[in-house]
């Protein structure tokens, strides 16, 4: 079950666009959690103090990360 | 959904950026801070490059309306699930979980997965080897011009009502939770759509489906986990359902089953495993061409088999971004005095109860979600909205220039022609849902309508399919009289209960049985009346010959040879684990 692009020569997989826009969403979401907490400021929402901003926007970045070096265009995807 | 909205200006530039961020009045779920704008700019920046990405490699009539048959095994499977997941998938099952429990989850497991199984393993080798280009182009193969144009004729107003009907609704969604304006939304959305898949056709439309069904994990999976954590487990939830609704069971997928008074949806199993997990279920994932033609766009025949097993993982999974958060919705969700919240039906929204089953997602997610977050949450709906959008007109430009437009307009036309036709039957049937949305706004009852529209041919369809890909003496006077008495049978059906309730009980054979029991009798009826009528004109006509069957039909069909594949590659081995694990999931929840 190879998880590789359209198969296409020369056109950027899909799965790179996945990682770019992962890890934007990472960076924004991750970097907002981590300056409110720093900042000691809370979001209006339940369990703000489980900072879900900083782990989840972790996660976003480090998913989107691996993507985009995996399937980094010109890498004979 | 609520459809009492009224239509206002378009709003474009600077005003638009100022209605996103304006503050929620009264009854408004949330608003959006900047970071939330700017998650949702980039989602649809990324979409709109995709289109104009694709475009160069969307020339040909093969590549814009399958993807050039280039598809692996996953991207086919991703994008054949998140097609269906549909504008307000995420939302009305929510609600749906909310109002009946876990039975919801019954659509996601019998509903979904034995047909999606069915279709990899037996079917897709007909459809694939055939080389048609839709389902109402394998019925013109195997049962003349007269069904296919009758399918096609059919499948076309439907997807365009549907998407009008879900585009409505998806707008209603944003102006009840955001506030905003039902012009700008439906316009944005649906524009958007037809950008990219216009200029990328099925390949743009599958890549996106592909981004939309990643981005509905991320943005909708941290509210089960959340709730999960406040409502103190699985273990606890349910026994504050239990002690929150006593006489109600809302956790069990088939132990209340047996009677229709025994259970809030007012189902019997044998609707739910025959209506629903046979007919409909078959109906729609094995011939429903907005979800075929994403597997038909399989680079070989072995990806197009592996495809809907992937899907099928993947569908198994979804009940818990989807069911899980209207369960926690019955236990977590408050006034703010602290005392519980109820949900109630759209027609009994009032002050005191001033929020519908269908938002209980939102509300979760306004629960949990801060600033970007939020804006991950809205963009997942508007994910699943537009993938399901995108699946419609794309299915549509298909069937329309292949099973209309050509047998009917213009039989011999150069390549590029098909082409040019496809992409502006991508416009008109944009611009057609915009219409069929306006409509339902300007009519609210229409909307039930165009809903049962979609039972009306599918079940039909399946009997034609099903007789015609494995019963070599069917023929195409019974296929085209099976179809169209099918179709009849069912909107007579329909028409009969609006006009006289009391029909239901002999639909659904009980007194006891809801709208929902309907549907899948409906369903079961129909169909049984288009096998029965198919077969018994068949045997009083005349047959093809067998040499004519070939490629169409089980038994006289040589399927091509597949090199063996070590067993992790192999369909059939991911095909047990997927048994596997949906006997031990029904199991587990019975």
């Amino acid at each position: 079950m190879g998880m590789r692009g359209l198969g296409i020569r020369g056109e950027i997989p899909i799965w790179f666009f996945v990682g770019v826009l992962l890890t934007i969403y990472g960076a924004l979401i991750g970097g907002h959690g981590v300056y409110a907490w720093i900042t000691h400021q809370r979001d209006p929402v339940m369990l703000a103090g489980l900072h879900a901003p900083v782990w989840w926007g972790g996660i976003l970045l480090a998913l989107g990360l691996v993507y985009c070096v995996k399937f980094l265009p010109g890498k004979g995807n | 959904m609520m459809v009492s909205a009224s239509a206002s200006s378009i709003v474009s530039g600077s005003s638009m950026l100022a209605m996103l961020l304006t503050p929620p009045p009264h009854g408004q779920l949330a608003h959006l801070t900047p970071l939330d704008v700017a998650v949702i700019a980039i989602y649809f920046t990324m979409v709109l490059f995709i289109g104009f990405y694709l475009r160069q490699s969307s020339n040909t009539s093969e590549q814009f309306f399958l993807a050039g048959r280039e598809m692996t095994a996953w991207i086919a499977g991703l994008s054949f699930v998140s097609a269906n997941m549909g504008s307000l998938e995420l939302m009305g099952w929510a609600g749906s979980a909310y109002q009946y429990g876990i039975l919801a989850t019954h659509w996601y497991w019998i509903g979904a997965i034995p047909a999606m199984l069915f279709l990899g393993l037996v079917m897709m080798p007909f459809y694939y080897v055939c080389k048609t280009h839709s389902v109402p182009g394998y019925l013109k193969l195997r049962f003349g011009e007269s069904s296919r144009i009758l399918a096609a004729f059919s499948f076309a107003i439907e997807m365009v009502l549907m998407s009008g009907v879900n585009m409505f609704s998806m707008a209603v969604v944003m102006k009840v939770v955001l506030g905003w304006d039902i012009t700008f939304s439906i316009l944005m959305s649906s524009l958007a759509v037809a950008v990219y898949v216009g200029l990328g056709g099925l390949r743009s439309a599958i890549y996106n489906e592909v981004l939309q069904f990643v981005l509905i994990w991320a943005g909708a999976l941290l509210v089960p986990i959340l709730g999960l954590v406040e409502a103190g487990g699985w273990h606890k939830m349910v026994a504050r359902i239990a002690s929150n609704y006593r006489g109600q069971d809302y956790v069990h997928l088939w132990r209340d089953t047996a009677h229709f008074s025994a259970n809030p949806m007012g189902v019997h199993w044998t609707g739910i495993v025959f209506g629903l997990g046979f007919v409909i279920s078959f109906g729609y994932w094995t011939t429903d061409f907005l979800v075929v033609q994403r597997v038909l766009a399989a680079r070989n025949l072995r990806a197009a088999q592996m495809a809907p097993i992937i899907g099928s993982f993947f569908k198994m999974a979804v009940p818990f971004i989807v069911i899980l958060p209207g369960l926690l919705g019955l236990v977590v969700l408050q006034n703010p005095d602290g005392t519980l919240l109820h949900l109630v039906g759209e027609n009994h929204v009032s002050v005191a109860n001033p929020h519908s089953f269908n938002e209980v997602l939102p509300l979760m997610m306004v629960r949990y979600l801060g600033p970007g977050l939020l804006g991950l949450g809205i963009t997942a709906l508007m994910a699943g909205f537009m993938s399901g959008m995108a699946g419609n007109v794309s299915a549509f430009a298909t069937v329309w220039t292949y099973d209309l437009y050509q047998p009917l307009i213009r039989k011999r036309a150069p390549d590029s022609h098909y082409v040019a036709i496809g992409r502006w039957a991508t416009v008109l049937g944009v611009a057609v849902s915009i219409g069929a949305a306006y409509l339902v706004m300007h009519a609210a009852g229409i909307m039930d309508y165009v809903q049962a529209l979609f039972s009306f041919f599918i079940a039909p369809l399946l009997g034609a399919i099903l007789l015609g890909m494995f019963w070599k003496r069917a023929t195409a006077a019974g296929g085209f009289c099976g179809l169209l008495l099918g179709i009849l049978s069912s909107v007579g059906l329909f028409v009969w209960v609006r006009m006289d309730p009391s029909a239901l009980s002999m639909v659904a054979l009980s007194p006891d049985a809801k709208s929902m029991a309907e549907n899948l009798y409906r369903a079961l009826w129909s169909f049984l009346i288009a096998v029965t009528v198919t077969v018994a004109v068949s045997l009083f006509t005349r047959p093809r010959p067998m040499a004519e069957l070939e490629g169409l039909v089980y038994g006289v069909t040589k399927l091509p040879f597949q090199e063996p594949v070590p067993f992790y590659k192999n369909q059939w081995f991911w095909a047990v684990v997927v048994v596997i694990l949906f006997a031990g999931l029904n199991i587990l929840f019975w």
